[in-house]
């Protein structure tokens, strides 16, 4: 690890200057993911950044019934908060399907917005990385990529974005309140992380010297029904070889809207609106959640070890589906 | 008599462990201590072309770096066939000797700095230039240089019996399959750590190691240094399944590095350096063709194995070994063949051989079963083996049969329709497997001391080791028992090599050999005092005969008249003795050598020091020659499968072993629970993967290594026999430990067969397989 200065901010603004002026300044919350990352110097701020005396960690229902998240609310206190547990399950149980008990206590809602991929080859600072070290080329590319994403790809960067929270995030139509020195603004979660295109190492729509302030969850219609499925190698404390996010608008027995979304896949939280627009007005029944799969993974492109992802991702939203649908 | 032996004793060091007071390698606290941080190759085959160390010679707190350019000189071993006495791993690769790299992950420098941080950050500074050659990592590449493997811990790694070629050829049934495991890395919760301090010629080291006394002597042979010079502490492992056994570079590197910089020094490996600097256990490819009439009955069974080995030193991981003796088939081929390759070099991993072993031929043996359809437990019935095939000896004990009963109850084996795939529990399919566990009673020579103190306590040692399997407190409990005295009375002292001798944990020998040691020092020394009460003409006990006097709660007495006797701490009071003292050493090995040998006393080179010792005298005249030493058991689990999304569920196992004494039941079903979870992990996530154009590893963290969490862990029942093995020693105990693996992997992908009808036969069973 390099060595490095701490500050704590006890004022928004203090952590906006110090990442705007010093480049090589990282905002700390949890501490999960970069801590791990400075370690294998991956990642080597010359200053951290405490923002935990932040006012950021409140969950409240806004006027218009949304519900409000500071960017400092644990993975657990959100998963197990009584509103998320009824109103929005796909999402308390994405999270609860993240990491492990320890993690979710630390691990914060802002924190893993901007969690960096588990790519092995991005981990280990031997092989060459596009996305560590822009230009450096991809070692996964003809690497062991069993991991990695069949949408959303470049042919620089293959990796996969790890977070379950963001996919559900993603299928609810989340919106990231972020805060700069030159003000507010409000980016969706859909287009807050970017494909990598042709620079992988540029991974948000956060700019130098904004930082991630709430997240905002518009209120569901009466009798949506929501679920989140992940699947992978083990048990626990993994993950997603594949995961689908549903959310379900019904309408007696017929699907009025549909908002999926993929993890473990694809480069960013996967919204599949191909999948969304096939089950428009479709019932609950197989033939259907068929056609949204296909639908759904038409332009995958695997590579040498990952290419059953393709059929892994479509019964893992067929089995989403059936399950959100209750007709497993 | 303390009855104290089988009793669930709580470990005697488990407050210790908790609260932190347990002293593990690392935890050693040296005054003026200094830190080694090892820098390793980024390449997979070469040669160091330039190695500049100035910059980082020049940061302040750094005190000096070791490369091969002024790494002292060490002393090549001989080449060690045995593992009796020592045994360094890579006995062609001593650290740090020269420019050549064969395998990624070498240790190439030793950064010595005065923090920890300071030591790896400076690492980065070492600017190593290499020439790459083209590296060979995968068996596939160099299977055509594959070379018969030569001996596995002396035993003759290609055997036949028979026509075993002829007999399959005309069998009416057959099996011929291959199956592949991959490379597994040990992974103990504890890395490798040693504190390396001199002291003018002698040294100290603080090791995390399996085997104090091997890693003394090899230290002290490479370093061309006096055996007594060298003093090894090692009082707690946290694990080691192989990985700690025999001599790896670090303590070697810590050595050369204390001598350096005049201070003592700690290296302590990272979770990514356990992927290349302790071993592995090596792929396997396993063809097993077996052959058998219309009823079931095996003609032949030939287990052909391709296995991989580094450039630095030839082990083989020994599949084929009880392949030999699990059934009684007339006709048998065993062979291994080893191919060389860039990797590090593979080592005994958790049951080595019997691990992935059992699983090739307990899956072939399932398949042959589903073929004639017969039931898989009725099919190893027919060819249960009443006395060892390959020797030709009668078992020491062996009661599978009734395993094999105990077991199918326990995991309702009633309820297993016959048909695969047809078993439903709503979306998820069931499946049943079970196999048969088998593993060598290793017992090797030992010795112990046993010292009774004026104040009533007792002191046992031997420089065995405590990986966490229990030792600390059975080998209380056997001489607690043997002095009778309460456990809370006795001490044991280990893992120092400055006390008795005593061979490797590995083998899952400790119970048998230590615990005999100690057995006979502890009856020796009782014997002791026994005497000096008998001539004592104020003893109440004066002019009694030995043999009618009993020892409960530390109180000797005379059996027919309990209420005549007296403590121990009064007669050594009286008699101004601080403490009676009994060294004795069991020669007892029942270890199968090149020569077939079994069952014999082992010729000590050393002074005869049994002499005197009649416990360890009368054990060692236990007639055990026409006996073999087995351990077996049956594996039987339950599965769920989700065959949509290719997610295998173990809902439940049952596992009956029959190991001899149970000398602990809380400890030695934590043994058998850990071996099946290993089982579990080999059959459905462990799984080592080398990049496919560099050769290096790329699951090197405990996030890309898989192994199994809580939530993938079923309730596991555990059931022994526990009837006592005479033969093997006073004791009765075989001893637990690896046997826990063997079977187990193939129970579980044996049930995945029965719930699918699909045979996977490439580990780990993972979701991509199934689907
Ligand atoms: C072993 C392990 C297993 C895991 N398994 C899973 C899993 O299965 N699924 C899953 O989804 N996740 C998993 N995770 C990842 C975990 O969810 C993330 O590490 C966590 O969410 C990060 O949150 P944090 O608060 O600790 O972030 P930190 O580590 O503190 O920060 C991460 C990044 O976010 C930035 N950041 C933090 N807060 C803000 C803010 N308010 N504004 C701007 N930038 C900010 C930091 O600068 C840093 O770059 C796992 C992690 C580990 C270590
Ligand atoms: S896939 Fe992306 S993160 Fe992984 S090695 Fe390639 S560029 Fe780096």
């Amino acid at each position: 690890m390099k060595p490095f200065t701490f500050i704590r901010a006890n004022e928004a603004r203090i952590a906006m200057h110090a990442t705007q002026q010093n480049s090589s300044g990282k905002i700390i919350a949890g501490g999960t993911n970069l801590l791990d990352l400075m370690k294998l110097e991956i990642e080597t701020p010359e200053q951290l950044i405490d923002i935990n005396l932040l006012p950021m960690k409140k969950i409240e229902v806004l006027p218009d019934g949304a519900l409000r998240i500071g960017a400092l609310v644990r993975n657990s206190d959100l998963a197990y908060h009584p509103i998320v547990r009824k109103k929005y399950v796909v999402l308390s149980e994405a999270l609860l399907s993240g990491a492990s008990p320890q993690l979710r206590n630390m691990a914060t809602v802002g924190g893993n917005l901007m969690q960096r991929t588990r790519c092995p080859y991005f981990y280990d600072t031997v092989f060459p990385c596009n996305k560590r070290v822009p230009g450096s080329g991809c070692a996964a590319m003809d690497g062991y990529n069993r991991s990695h994403a069949i949408l959303g790809t470049s042919n620089q960067c293959i990796a996969t974005h790890p977070s379950d929270m963001c996919v559900a995030l993603s299928a609810l139509d989340a919106v990231v309140r972020v805060s700069g020195l030159n003000g507010e603004r409000t980016i969706p979660v859909v287009d807050f992380h970017l494909v990598p295109g042709e620079s992988p190492d540029k991974e948000t729509r956060l700019e130098k010297g904004e930082i991630i302030t709430s997240v905002e969850i518009p209120a569901v219609a009466m009798g949506t029904k929501s679920r989140y499925l992940k699947v992978r190698d083990r048990a626990s404390y993994e993950f997603a070889l594949a995961s689908a996010a549903v959310v379900l608008e019904m309408n007696g027995g017929t699907i009025q809207k549909a908002k999926i979304a993929f993890g473990g896949i694809a480069t960013k939280p996967w919204r599949a609106s191909q999948a969304e627009q096939a089950l428009k007005g479709a019932r609950l029944e197989e033939a259907a959640f068929q056609s949204a799969a296909a639908a759904a993974l038409q332009e995958a492109k695997p590579r040498k070890f990952n290419g059953f992802k393709v059929e892994l991702a479509k019964r893992t939203l067929i089995r989403a589906l059936k399950i959100t649908g209750g007709v497993a | 008599m303390n009855a104290i032996i089988g009793k669930p004793v709580g470990r005697v060091d488990g407050r210790l462990k908790v609260t932190g007071g347990a002293r593990y390698a690392a935890d050693f606290q040296r005054a003026n201590l200094a830190y080694g941080y090892c820098l390793q190759s980024s390449i997979t085959k070469g040669r160091i072309l330039s190695i500049d160390t100035q910059a980082a010679e020049a940061v302040p707190g750094v005190l000096g770096v070791l490369t091969y350019k002024n790494a002292p000189r060490l002393k090549k071993p001989e080449q060690s066939e045995t593992v009796q006495d020592s045994k360094v791993s890579e006995s062609n690769l001593l650290p740090l000797q020269d420019e050549n790299i064969y395998y990624d992950g070498q240790h190439v420098a030793v950064v010595i700095a005065d923090t920890f941080e300071r030591a790896r950050d400076t690492a980065n500074l070492v600017k190593v230039v290499y020439t790459e050659e083209k590296p060979v990592f995968e068996i596939e590449q160099a299977i055509n240089e594959a070379i018969p493997a030569k001996q596995s811990f002396g035993r003759k790694m290609q055997v036949k019996r028979g026509e075993p070629e002829e007999a399959f050829n005309g069998a009416e049934k057959k099996s011929d399959q291959t199956y592949t495991t991959t490379v597994y890395h040990h992974n103990p919760m504890e890395p490798h750590a040693t504190i390396a301090e001199w002291n003018g010629e002698k040294l100290t080291l603080y090791d995390a190691t399996q085997w104090v006394q091997g890693t003394q002597k090899a230290v002290a042979k490479l370093l061309d240094i006096p055996i007594k010079n060298v003093r090894v502490i090692s009082h707690f492992v946290g694990g080691g399944f192989g990985c700690k056994g025999f001599l790896w570079a670090h303590p070697v590197l810590a050595a050369m590095a204390a001598k350096k910089v005049g201070r003592p020094v700690k290296i302590v490996l990272s979770r990514q350096q356990m992927f290349t600097s302790n071993g592995h256990r090596g792929r396997t490819l396993q063809q097993v063709a077996l052959g058998a009439n219309g009823e079931g009955k095996l003609t032949s069974v030939r287990h052909l194995t391709t296995t991989q080995t580094s450039m630095v030193e030839d082990f083989a991981e020994p599949c084929g070994m009880s392949t030999r003796l699990i059934y009684a088939s007339p006709n048998l081929e065993m062979a291994h063949k080893l191919v060389r390759l860039n990797t590090g070099t593979p080592c005994p991993t958790r049951a080595p051989g019997e691990a992935p072993g059992t699983y090739a031929m307990e899956a072939a043996m399932d398949e042959l079963a589903y073929q004639l359809r017969i039931d898989p437990i009725q099919l190893r019935l027919l060819n249960y083996a009443e006395v060892n095939p390959h020797d030709g000896k009668q078992w020491s004990s062996k009661n599978l049969k009734e395993c094999y009963q105990r077991g199918a109850e326990a995991i309702g084996w009633q309820e297993r329709k016959p048909e695969p795939g047809l078993t439903k529990e709503g979306e998820f399919l069931v499946g049943y497997g079970m196999a048969t566990a088998t593993y060598p009673c290793n017992r090797s020579p030992a010795s112990a001391r046993v010292q009774i103190f004026s104040d009533g306590h007792a002191v046992a040692a031997s420089c065995t080791q405590d990986i966490g399997t229990g030792t600390y407190t059975i080998m209380t409990q056997i001489a607690a028992e043997a002095l009778g005295l309460p456990v809370e009375k006795v001490e044991f002292k280990l893992g120092d090599s400055d006390l008795p001798n005593a061979p490797v944990s590995g083998g899952s020998q400790t119970a048998a050999s230590v615990g005999s040691a100690v057995q006979a020092a502890a009856l020796e020394a009782k014997a002791k005092i026994i005497e000096l009460a008998i001539g004592d003409k104020k003893s109440p006990l004066s002019q009694k005969t030995k043999e009618s006097i009993e020892v409960e709660n530390g109180r000797l007495f005379v059996k027919d008249e309990p209420g005549r006797g007296e403590t121990y701490a009064q007669i050594l009071a009286r008699n101004r003795v601080p403490k009676i003292e009994a060294e004795c050493t069991t020669k007892v090995s029942t270890r199968e050598t090149e020569k077939g040998e079994e069952g014999e006393k082992k010729q000590d080179s050393e002074e005869d020091k049994t002499g005197g010792c009649w416990a360890a005298s009368s054990d060692e005249e236990i007639e055990r020659k026409p006996y073999s030493f087995h351990s077996f058991g049956a594996q039987f689990a339950k599965v769920l499968v989700d065959p949509m999304i290719g997610k295998v569920r173990v809902v439940k196992f049952a596992s009956v072993m029959d190991i001899g004494t149970v000398l602990n039941t809380k400890m030695a079903e934590n043994q058998i629970r850990g071996g099946i979870i290993f089982g579990l992990g080999m059959a459905l996530m462990e799984h080592t993967v080398f990049d496919p154009v560099r050769g290096r590893i790329v699951t090197r963290d405990l996030a890309n290594y898989h192994v199994p969490v809580n939530a993938d862990v079923p309730p596991i029942e555990v059931q022994f026999i526990n009837k006592p093995d005479l033969r093997v020693s006073p004791i009765g105990a075989r001893g637990a430990g690896e046997i826990g693996i063997t079977g187990a992997v193939a129970a579980i992908a044996n049930a995945v067969f029965h719930a699918t009808g699909k045979r996977i036969r490439e580990l780990p069973i993972t979701p991509d397989k199934l689907i």
